[in-house]
């Protein structure tokens, strides 16, 4: 039992980012738009974050200064490629599995080429000190989490604007002729993806590790997808499979207070959040809970 | 100068990606009248009504209400100026309440939330008002269709529409719903509203119309006082030309049972059943037709009998063999043709040619197949410049067309034409004529009467009763998932039909 | 000249050009934005096209069999992708069939029967029916389950990962990066191009790639597999109506998928290396190749030309380095070139825009 509590922090550590991502993709495709670039806007978030902050440090910025700014042009980078895939999807009826695919390439190509410019490697310079955790042993980004999934909530049922948010993932048609602007609508819902994505990856960066390499995000954005569907594209099911899939991955790094598990290759463990993840999806896929109007390009008039 | 019309819209043009939606059309509308914009599919009217609702902006033209000119940017705009529209397709969010869907757009709201009580009072207060009865608390894919329109209504009337254009909306309510949605909109006109009515159906013009403008082909015809005209002239104006309405179906005997449906249930994706305790047979030689409102099984029936839904309970012969266990191609290998109700989405592959599109259905049988697999496209292209030829199928490249460039009525033809030439023992028809100009209608109909001549049994579902009343030999009435009655056709009304596909359990002879 | 214009964007081939050039510009553009000589870029590219080396005037021919050699498996994994692509599915797995093809095409290396010729055949076959095999995993997933196989894909690639990783740690002589020599019996090199491309790495396994290469045009175009799958990738609905097994095709086509990229991985751990590799992490050709499909539009001449342009960056990527440009230059040109890809859609906007304007002036608008 007290193995369990002490598992706590490390697991929320490893679920804040997760959730975040999740969240984020999950207001986008409850607008409309399916965004599988997570992934990608995650890991510019994290070299972004990682690269401002390791900079900043190094000129004598104030520790948690450093850390708020850094998490901050996380965030904004993360929102500014997001724009790329808004306007690919939303303006130009591109196929969005495509475009989205094309932000996941670009971004390996990106986050090693500013690292190769910045600090002539191919990842960014370790810091020297990261987030730190609080009494609790709980990072801050614990509370971001609850507190970005506590807003989502709000903002799509308790205010007009989430009604029609969700209204143009649903019928489009509907929500024009009521006078919504569906576009606009999409593309703050699909900004809201890329910041809360590129936050995410400066969380991910700055809490568990020391520096951004190719290997960081490894597969956090397409987990966080999974988690929207799995939890249905509500906020409090979606906080509840990323806590799913975040535990499994903590498995791996809690398997070495286990003296019975630690006979088991590390491989086992590493593997553990992506079969989870895919008996999740087996036993509990339900494409009926997926906002109707998802993945269509929009166009005015038709019906 | 105060003007008499409510609604003026003068020289009114609109282009889209290869077609002149409306070439310089006037419409002028009196206050208090329901006015019928009467065309056929294609002519227009939807068009130009979209352009008043503010959904499409015109190339060139005015519009005028109440004398004062207006620029109706987009639907918020008309409906701040009083406008309103209820769309032939309903506008209305699935999971959403009756409520929700009423205010969306419009939320009242209590300190910056949403104030969903609120909403709740007014939407009943004005249902009240107009006597248009519905659940607040209702979701959308709850409800029945007659009650969705009413929500679409109650949209408008929520929004303090003066002008309210309804948009073909007979199209998907029975006999006994549109009586009560006649005696709407006449209580809507009492109550000061102006009513635009698009349709293309005449009966109901000359039931509740004040007066009616024609139009054709994106052009506009003329306007008459309903009073004035006959059904068959409205016809005319609206086809250009005289139209004869009955078709000749010859005189024949049916003979043996080649379709047998026996106890069928069949449920929907969901769960839900959707076909109940269903038995019917179909002769050789006959046109066996279902009439009911859309939803109430046939489709699920449909999808049971070719194959695409799986049958819970009951069993399907086909010349007295069992089918219900069958894949779909071993039904169709066995006899079973279908022209499907979604041609776009069922019956054609659109980015494929007309020639590919006809051989769907047998492109691996030994008419096509060779060695190692390899097909015989040569042979396929002939096939099809064949059939080309026999059913007058108009196309840019012949054979090698894609069929998604192919008009509706082609389309349609090309599928027509497949099926046919596969001589199907049974042949189902679901609403072959849908979306289609008049010469293809009839086109259509003729064809399906001379394969009744080549004794096949054909079971036909359409939502147009006058359709049902002219091609078939015998109805059954579908309501709710169950065969009600099966008639005669010269035994039956359609009153009759009317009253059983609302439910009511009117005599009935086999 | 109005009228060639649009058919060069009509027509798929002139719009994957366009996307390309375009690509290539931008990345000019950024190489030229971060201070670095762009030309350097372009001299490195055709060196590696050609052995030509433009500041010296020295040629290698090296460099030619290294950019055939690195196009085989871009093509593969291209082939890969689009297969599925044509049927309606989107296969982003085609890392983890190349990983799971690679690990069974070393293990049968390792532990198979040394008999000549018939030892590296059966390690290629495995690799082939092990990609296969996860392919159709992929493929029930989403036939029966529903699963997207966006996610399945990723997850899959992954868990390819790190089963390579436990299956190779057991095979003799492993170490933390590798395992020991294969036996000569397995390997697929190839002493004529060895001896005429200068040592480079050129093997058996591109004659591989053309056997698949037409294999893939053949079951597409001309055979009644073909037409079926085409069908359902067009319209699912409407092939399913006609009768045609939807499922089954979808289930072959993701094997079929599964293979291509399961083969390259077999090619790439028989030809490019003399031992066993314990992966620590992708090799990205799976993941290119979507790249790839999408810029050859899913067919196979198209996947041939763009794999070996996607060759080609590759063979140039040490050399931009050494010229001060970040290898990483030619991701980026990548990830741009399947952006603007995506936006052939917008192309179709263009066209209706230019037809409804034709149509205004026909009709005397203003």
């Amino acid at each position: 039992m007290s193995t369990i509590i002490n598992m706590l922090p490390s697991v929320l550590m490893i679920v804040a980012p997760i959730l975040i991502t999740a969240i984020g993709g999950m207001i986008c495709e409850k607008s409309g738009v399916v965004n599988i670039a997570l992934e990608g806007l995650m890991a510019i978030g994290a070299c972004t974050a990682a690269s401002a902050h390791v900079l900043m440090e190094a000129s004598g910025v104030n520790h948690s200064l450093s850390l708020i700014l850094a998490l901050l042009m996380g965030f904004v980078v993360g929102g500014l490629f997001s724009l790329v895939h808004a306007a690919a999807a939303i303006n130009l009826n591109a196929d969005q599995t495509i475009s989205g695919t094309g932000i996941n390439l670009l971004s390996v190509g990106v986050t090693i080429f500013a690292s190769q410019i910045l600090f002539n490697a191919d990842r960014t310079r370790e810091f020297r000190m990261g987030m730190q955790t609080d009494a609790l042993g709980v990072y801050p980004t614990a509370y971001i989490a609850i507190a970005v999934v506590v807003i989502s909530w709000f903002i799509l049922y308790k205010i007009p604007f989430g009604m029609h948010l969700r209204a143009c993932g649903e019928h489009p048609g509907a929500a024009e002729s009521v006078g919504i602007n569906v576009k606009k609508m999409r593309y703050f819902a699909v900004v809201a993806s890329g910041v809360l994505a590129g936050l995410a990856g400066g969380c991910v960066v700055l809490t568990q590790t020391i520096q951004y390499t190719s290997n960081t995000i490894n597969g956090r954005g397409f987990i966080a997808l999974a988690a929207v569907s799995f939890g249905r594209w509500r906020p409090l099911g979606v906080a509840g499979a990323a806590l799913l899939f975040g535990t499994a991955q903590a498995f791996s790094i809690i398997a070495n207070n286990i003296p019975a598990l630690r006979v088991l290759p590390t491989e086992i463990f590493n593997i553990l959040p992506y079969v989870v993840t895919l008996v999740a999806l087996v036993l509990f896929s339900g494409k009926n809970y997926a906002p109707s109007a998802a993945g269509k390009p929009y166009e005015k008039g038709a019906s | 100068m105060v003007s008499e019309y409510a609604i003026e819209m003068k020289n009114i043009t609109k282009t889209f990606p290869g077609v002149i939606a409306n070439d310089k059309v006037t419409l002028q509308v009196r206050r208090q009248e329901i006015h019928a914009l009467l065309g056929e599919n294609g002519a227009g009217k939807s068009t130009l009504m979209s352009i008043l609702f503010g959904s499409y902006s015109a190339d060139s033209g005015a519009i005028f209400l109440e004398g004062k000119e207006v620029e109706i940017k987009n639907p918020n705009v008309a409906t701040a100026l009083g406008i309103g529209m209820v769309h032939q397709h309903f506008k209305l969010v699935q999971n959403y309440t009756v409520t929700e869907n009423i205010v969306l757009g419009m939320e009242p709201t209590k300190k910056r939330l949403l104030d969903l009580q609120s909403a709740r009072k007014r939407v009943a207060q004005i249902s009240k008002q107009y006597n248009l009865s519905v659940d607040p608390d209702a979701l959308i894919e709850d409800i029945t269709v007659g009650q969705q329109q009413r929500v679409e209504i109650l949209k408008t009337l929520y929004r303090n529409a003066n002008i309210i254009i309804f948009d073909e909306p007979t199209a998907v309510l029975t006999p006994q719903e549109i009586d009560e949605l006649m005696i709407i909109l006449k209580k809507l006109r009492s109550e000061g509203k102006t009513i635009v009515l698009i349709t293309h159906k005449l009966k109901e013009i000359k039931e509740v119309s004040d007066r009616c403008t024609v139009l054709r082909r994106g052009a506009y015809i003329g306007t008459v006082d309903v009073k004035d005209v006959t059904e068959n002239d409205l016809a005319e104006m609206m086809v250009g030309r005289a139209v004869k309405f009955e078709i000749e179906k010859p005189q024949q005997k049916a003979g043996a049972v080649m379709l047998s449906l026996k106890h069928l249930e069949v449920k929907d994706s969901s769960g839900l059943v959707r076909v109940k305790d269903l038995s019917l047979d179909v002769h050789e030689g006959e046109i066996v037709g279902i009439a009911g409102v859309d939803g109430n099984g046939q489709s699920e029936l449909l999808g049971a009998i070719t194959g695409l839904l799986a049958l819970s309970h009951g069993s399907i012969m086909l010349e007295g063999k069992p089918i219900e266990h069958l894949s779909i191609r071993e039904r169709i290998e066995l006899g079973l043709g279908n022209i499907p109700e979604d041609r776009k989405k069922y019956g054609l592959v659109g980015e494929f040619s007309i020639s590919e599109n006809a051989a769907l259905k047998n492109y691996y049988t030994d008419a096509y197949r060779k060695k190692f697999g390899i097909l015989d496209f040569g042979k396929m292209q002939k096939d099809a410049g064949m059939l080309i030829e026999q059913f007058d199928i108009r196309s840019a490249e012949g054979a090698k067309t894609t069929a998604g460039s192919l008009s509706g009525g082609n389309q349609q033809k090309v599928i027509v034409a497949r099926e046919i030439s596969l001589s199907p023992k049974v042949l189902i028809v679901a609403q072959p004529t849908r979306g289609l100009d008049v010469g293809a209608i009839e086109y259509i109909r003729k064809r399906i009467i001379e394969e009744r001549s080549k004794q096949r049994a054909i079971l036909l579902v359409s939502f147009e009763l006058d359709e049902i009343m002219n091609l078939c030999d015998r109805i059954a009435t579908i309501s709710k998932g169950s065969i009600v009655a099966v008639n005669k056709q010269n035994e039956v009304t359609e009153r009759e039909i009317g009253m059983m596909m609302a439910g009511s359990k009117a005599e009935g002879k086999v | 000249m109005k009228l060639s214009r649009q058919k060069l964007l009509q027509s798929d081939g002139g719009v994957s050009v366009l996307v390309v050039l375009l690509g290539f510009l931008v990345g000019t553009i950024l190489v030229a934005l971060v201070g670095k000589n762009p030309l350097n870029m372009y001299k490195a590219l055709l060196q590696a096209l050609t052995g030509y080396n433009i500041d010296n005037g020295r040629m290698n021919v090296r460099y030619i069999g290294e950019t055939l050699n690195y196009s085989v498996p871009f093509i593969l994994c291209g082939l890969s992708m689009g297969f599925a692509k044509r049927v309606g599915l989107f296969n982003i797995g085609g890392e983890g069939q190349y990983i799971m093809g690679m690990t069974i095409a070393q293990m049968v290396a390792l532990l198979g029967p040394q008999v000549q010729t018939l030892h590296w055949l059966l390690a290629i076959l495995s690799a082939i029916v092990v990609g296969a095999l996860w392919g159709v995993l992929v493929g029930v997933l989403k036939a029966k389950y529903e699963v997207s196989e966006v996610v399945s894909t990723i997850m899959l690639n992954y868990i390819a990962l790190y089963l390579s990783r436990i299956i190779s740690l057991r095979m003799p002589g492993a170490t933390t990066f590798r395992t020991a020599n294969y036996p000569e019996t397995a390997m697929i090199g190839n002493e004529f191009f060895t001896r005429i491309t200068n040592f480079s790495l050129l093997n058996n396994g591109i004659f591989m790639m053309i056997l698949a290469v037409f294999t893939y045009w053949f079951i597409m175009e001309k055979t009644s597999l073909g037409y079926g799958m085409r069908a359902t990738g067009f319209n699912k609905e409407a092939a399913r109506a006609s009768g045609i097994p939807v499922v089954k095709s979808i289930s072959i086509s993701m094997a079929i998928s599964g293979a291509f990229a399961g083969l390259a991985g077999g090619i790439i751990a028989l030809g490019s290396f003399r031992h066993g590799r314990i992966l620590s992490g992708m090799d990205n050709y799976g993941f290119d190749g979507i790249a790839v499909a999408l810029v050859g539009n899913c067919t196979a001449l198209g996947t041939t030309l763009a794999g070996l342009l996607f060759g080609l960056l590759k063979n140039a990527q040490p050399l931009m380095q050494s010229k001060q440009i970040p290898k990483e230059i030619t991701f980026i040109i990548q990830g741009l070139i399947v952006i603007f890809i995506a936006l052939r859609s917008a192309l179709k906007l263009y066209q209706q825009y230019k037809e409804k304007k034709a149509l205004q002036k026909e009709v005397g608008v203003r």
